[in-house]
């Protein structure tokens, strides 16, 4: 074999035109890795700005403080309180309603048109724009049914907005749990909805968690719609009734971050914190349900 | 005769056996009861579908009562607050196609490029590590990309770079870069699903043939996965044009034609929430307007929308 | 185009020297009797195999293999699945190299070249050495599209239009589609796809061709139009084939390796290797008989 390698050896080295082709090849990686990077970039820039504008505001008069025109004593006490009330009110008004439009599709629905009509339709409503969902907030329960920009109105908007993306989650999920343990129950004489009950539910829920999260935590960002509705107001009490009118934490935000004052800018940068501290614990906790269950 | 009295009981628990198989309708009540209210909950969303249509065509007609359909249409002035007022919606889908213009301009080579990356390119470990880093942007609230839109972006870079002349305080330019961050896990995401989708035994052939890296991924995957990138940049462009706080805060809200993204502008959704803001008076026709808008806005996500899923069936069919 | 000729090769005859092999690669015991059952072909080989050792991981998946395969000459890989004799062909090409995890030791001497030398490149090795795939997997492009690919990334110069009616032809397919060749390729029955991939890797002007059971989702008839095809073609190319079919392993092949697994979950093992007709009619390893007679596998 030492002999052909002396006497007809084949270069397999990358040579003339393959050379060209893999060096531009391998600098495609660069290039690619680059692109592929500028999205971390983006989100690591954001992460310090707002840290290095909005850290020095933050403190507990920051949070305990109503909203005020003056921009070191203003604080978020209303729009918290407004954001956990809207969101409790939303949780409680959209997540069994979803819950069962998913069990619905996946399991008692009858295969024909009309599931594949409510199919595409949650499929279009979940791409709906929020600020359409906060017109028909503000036609329907604000001025309609004369609700008034109240956390309940601001609560059903909400609801409908996120409806759709739980259900699409909650099937996912539901499709999960493998039809042998569904069998098993139906064998030793379950009915149709002891099963689902007892088993497809209790085996769907990290799934149904995990959508439930990710879509309180769109919600809880969510300002258009509510702004529709009427919750841009100057609030300075605490709310006790889900009548009352409200402000939330993304809506401050907004107030705070067109107004020309660079004081103000500082406290939008602080909100800011606080809010992505709340989106990004409970993206958190949705990853971790996914991957506790996952290994079990 | 014991004989028979066996048989006798035999038949009588024959009986009693077909009693108890026979249906019975009523003693499930709670299972009636439980399908109806799951049925029921499935109806919410047919209903919300229903509501929106509702309240956009009734509310829109109202105001075609008052500004003719010709007016709305090829009048190319949107002055609805100040009289005389004029209703030429181009001016705002003006607004909306530049922002969607310029968004796509930045997020569609770097979300491809990151597609591309993922999927061909990147170690499974590496793809691990960044995939979550780019999808925790999309779940970054608007309203946050806005304020970066107006005071980052804005005036602590395009301004500086550009001068202050040349870029005012609001433009579309740093509201488009905005939303490019904001759709870049779209693009990127739904792009890698389709690439990797892709048989594998196509990129095998390709590189059997001897072709590099780059060769297997942009002349065999890219194509093979293009229905699936053309959705993406559908639905890509149905969030550009239904997103509100970025274009709200950042874009401005004077109403241009124009293409330009060093313009301040105003977008449709950017005109929904300037009337959102204020108490305009129920029954005028400005508040109509808001209405009519929210038609068009309506009809243009749906369409791009519809288009995506049909889209997106399709080539799931390619591969099934 | 079809007067693809082989590179000049010095008239060599390498006789089996299993005692060599082992030399060279001590840490692989072989059966005295396995050794003896592998004849290397009396022939100028294009590949020479010395040793070859494949990880998957922490997985050995080919262990020792040492061998020759002969220009101009149908070599057929034969075994029960899973013994490596697809690894074994990907090694040919280095088309295991895209699988993340993959070691490889031991040398491929392609025409006296290492191809897994550090300063081979890849791509390189697989221009020149044309590969057919277990499922047809044309491109979902036009058939024309399909076999003019390969010239194009490799920078053809010349008709593309001749270039792709000649591998058309040499692969039996010109007959039946030159009338609609910006028709898909998908849109071909099965053995004619398989076909157009074969076109499609003549298209790059390979001197070899490996083929991963190509036959082995196409039918009956399919499959014998590929079987002549590749008797056409072994007197241009050399071709090494890779097939669970014994039957057409005895149809088509020269030579026939045997692979087994050493045990067990162990690596691939060469058992032995020879004349097909030998192999068959004559096997020299008590498991290869068993195989052949259908004791097992």
């Amino acid at each position: 074999m030492a002999q052909r390698e002396a006497t007809a050896p084949v270069s397999l080295r990358a040579s003339g035109a393959v050379a060209r082709r893999q060096a531009v090849s391998r600098g495609s990686r660069y290039v690619l890795l680059a692109a592929t990077l500028v999205g971390v970039f983006v989100l690591l820039v954001l992460a310090y700005e707002t840290a290095i504008e909005g850290a020095d505001r933050i403190s507990w008069s920051f949070i305990t403080n109503y909203p005020s025109r003056f921009a070191d004593q203003a604080g978020l006490r209303s729009s918290i309180l407004g954001t956990a009330w809207v969101m409790g009110a939303t949780i409680a008004l959209a997540f069994p309603i979803a819950i069962g439009t998913a069990i619905w599709m996946e399991e008692f629905a009858p295969r024909n048109i009309l599931l594949t009509i409510v199919k595409l339709n949650l499929a279009n409503l979940a791409g709906v724009p929020s600020i359409i969902y906060g017109i028909l907030g503000l036609a329907l329960f604000v001025r309609f049914l004369e609700m008034g920009p109240s956390i309940l109105a601001g609560a059903f908007t909400l609801s409908l907005m996120i409806i759709p993306m739980t259900v699409i989650a909650s099937q996912e999920a539901i499709r999960q749990v493998p039809p042998s343990i569904k069998e098993a129950s139906l064998a030793v004489g379950a009915t149709h909805w002891q099963t689902v009950r007892h088993h497809v539910l209790p085996g769907a829920m990290p799934g149904i968690m995990t959508g439930i999260i990710l879509a309180t935590s769109r919600a809880i960002g969510e300002t258009a719609a509510l702004i529709m509705i009427g919750a841009f107001t100057f609030i300075a009490f605490d709310n006790t009734s889900l009548t009352d009118d409200f402000t939330t934490v993304p809506i401050q935000i907004y107030n705070w971050t067109i107004r020309p004052q660079e004081a103000f800018r500082q406290n939008a940068a602080a909100a800011i914190i606080l809010l992505m501290v709340a989106v990004v614990g409970l993206n958190l906790i949705a990853a971790l349900i996914r991957e506790r269950f996952r290994r079990e | 005769m014991k004989g028979e009295c066996a048989l006798q009981a035999t038949v009588d628990q024959q009986a009693a056996l077909a009693r108890a198989l026979r249906k019975q309708p009523f003693r499930r009540t709670s299972e009636m009861v439980i399908k109806t209210l799951l049925l029921l909950c499935a109806a919410v969303s047919l209903l919300t579908t229903a509501l929106i249509v509702f309240v956009l065509f009734s509310e829109a007609w109202t105001f075609f009562e008052h500004v003719s359909l010709a007016e709305f249409f090829l009048d190319t002035d949107w002055q609805p607050l100040f009289e005389p007022s004029s209703f030429g919606i181009w001016e705002l889908v003006a607004g909306t196609m530049n922002v969607v213009l310029w968004s796509l301009v930045f997020a569609l080579p770097v979300g491809l490029g990151t597609a591309i990356y993922l999927s061909e390119y990147a170690h499974p470990r590496t793809r691990k590590v960044l995939k979550p880093l780019l999808e925790a942007l999309a779940g970054v609230p608007t309203v946050v990309y806005a304020y970066f839109a107006l005071t980052v972006v804005t005036q602590d870079v395009l301004q500086p770079l550009f001068g202050r002349d040349n870029i005012p305080i609001f433009n579309s330019l740093s509201a488009s870069l905005m939303l490019a961050v904001m759709i870049l896990p779209t693009i990127a995401s739904i792009s890698e699903d389709a690439m990797a989708s892709v048989p594998r035994d196509l990129r095998e052939a390709a590189y059997g043939l001897g072709s590099t890296r780059m060769e297997v991924a942009l002349r065999v995957v890219v194509p093979a996965a293009l229905s699936g990138i053309i959705a993406a940049i559908l639905l890509a462009t149905a969030r550009v044009v239904g997103e509100t706080m970025i274009v709200a805060i950042a874009a401005g809200s004077t109403p241009h034609l124009t293409l330009w993204p060093n313009e301040s502008i105003q977008t449709m959704t950017g005109f929904m929430l300037q009337i959102g803001l204020g108490d305009v008076a129920r029954g005028s026709v400005k508040y109509q307007s808001l209405f009519a808008v929210a038609l068009v806005l309506f009809m243009m996500t749906l369409i791009f929308n519809i288009a995506a899923t049909l889209i997106v069936g399709r080539y799931r069919e390619e591969y099934e | 185009m079809t007067e693809t000729k082989l590179p000049v090769q010095p008239p060599e005859v390498r006789v089996a020297a299993p005692g060599a092999a082992l030399a060279r690669a001590p840490a692989e015991r072989r059966e005295p009797a396995a050794g003896r059952a592998i004849i290397d072909p009396p022939e100028p080989a294009v590949f020479a195999l010395d040793g070859l050792n494949l990880w998957y991981g922490h997985k050995h998946a080919l262990a020792g293999v040492t061998m020759n395969y002969p220009v101009n000459r149908v070599t057929a890989l034969i075994g029960p699945s899973g013994c490596g004799k697809s690894t074994l062909l990907r090694c040919l090409n280095r088309m295991n190299d895209l699988i993340p995890g993959v070691r490889v030791s031991g040398t491929i001497q392609y025409h006296g070249a290492n191809i897994y030398d550090r300063q081979v490149d890849p791509v390189e090795v697989r221009r020149r050495i044309g590969m057919v795939f277990q499922k047809p997997n044309p491109f979902p492009k036009s058939i024309y599209d399909n076999v003019a690919f390969g010239a194009r990334v490799n920078g053809f110069r010349g008709r593309m239009d001749d270039l792709v009616e000649g591998c058309l032809r040499q692969a039996a397919l010109w007959d039946e589609v030159k009338d609609d060749l910006r028709k898909s390729g998908l849109a071909l029955s099965g053995g004619q796809q398989q076909r157009l991939c074969i076109a499609r890797a003549l298209a790059v002007q390979p001197d070899v061709i490996l083929m991963d059971e190509p036959c082995s989702a196409l039918d009956p008839i399919a499959t014998l139009k590929i079987e002549d095809l590749i008797r056409e073609l072994v007197k241009d190319f050399t071709i090494v084939i890779v097939t669970h079919n014994m039957q057409q392993a005895a149809r088509v092949s020269d030579y026939t390796a045997f692979m087994l697994l050493a045990h067990e979950g162990g690596p691939g093992e060469l058992i032995e290797y020879g004349l097909t007709n030998e192999l068959f009619t004559n096997p020299r390893d008590h498991r290869t008989e068993d195989y052949i007679t259908g004791r097992f596998g």
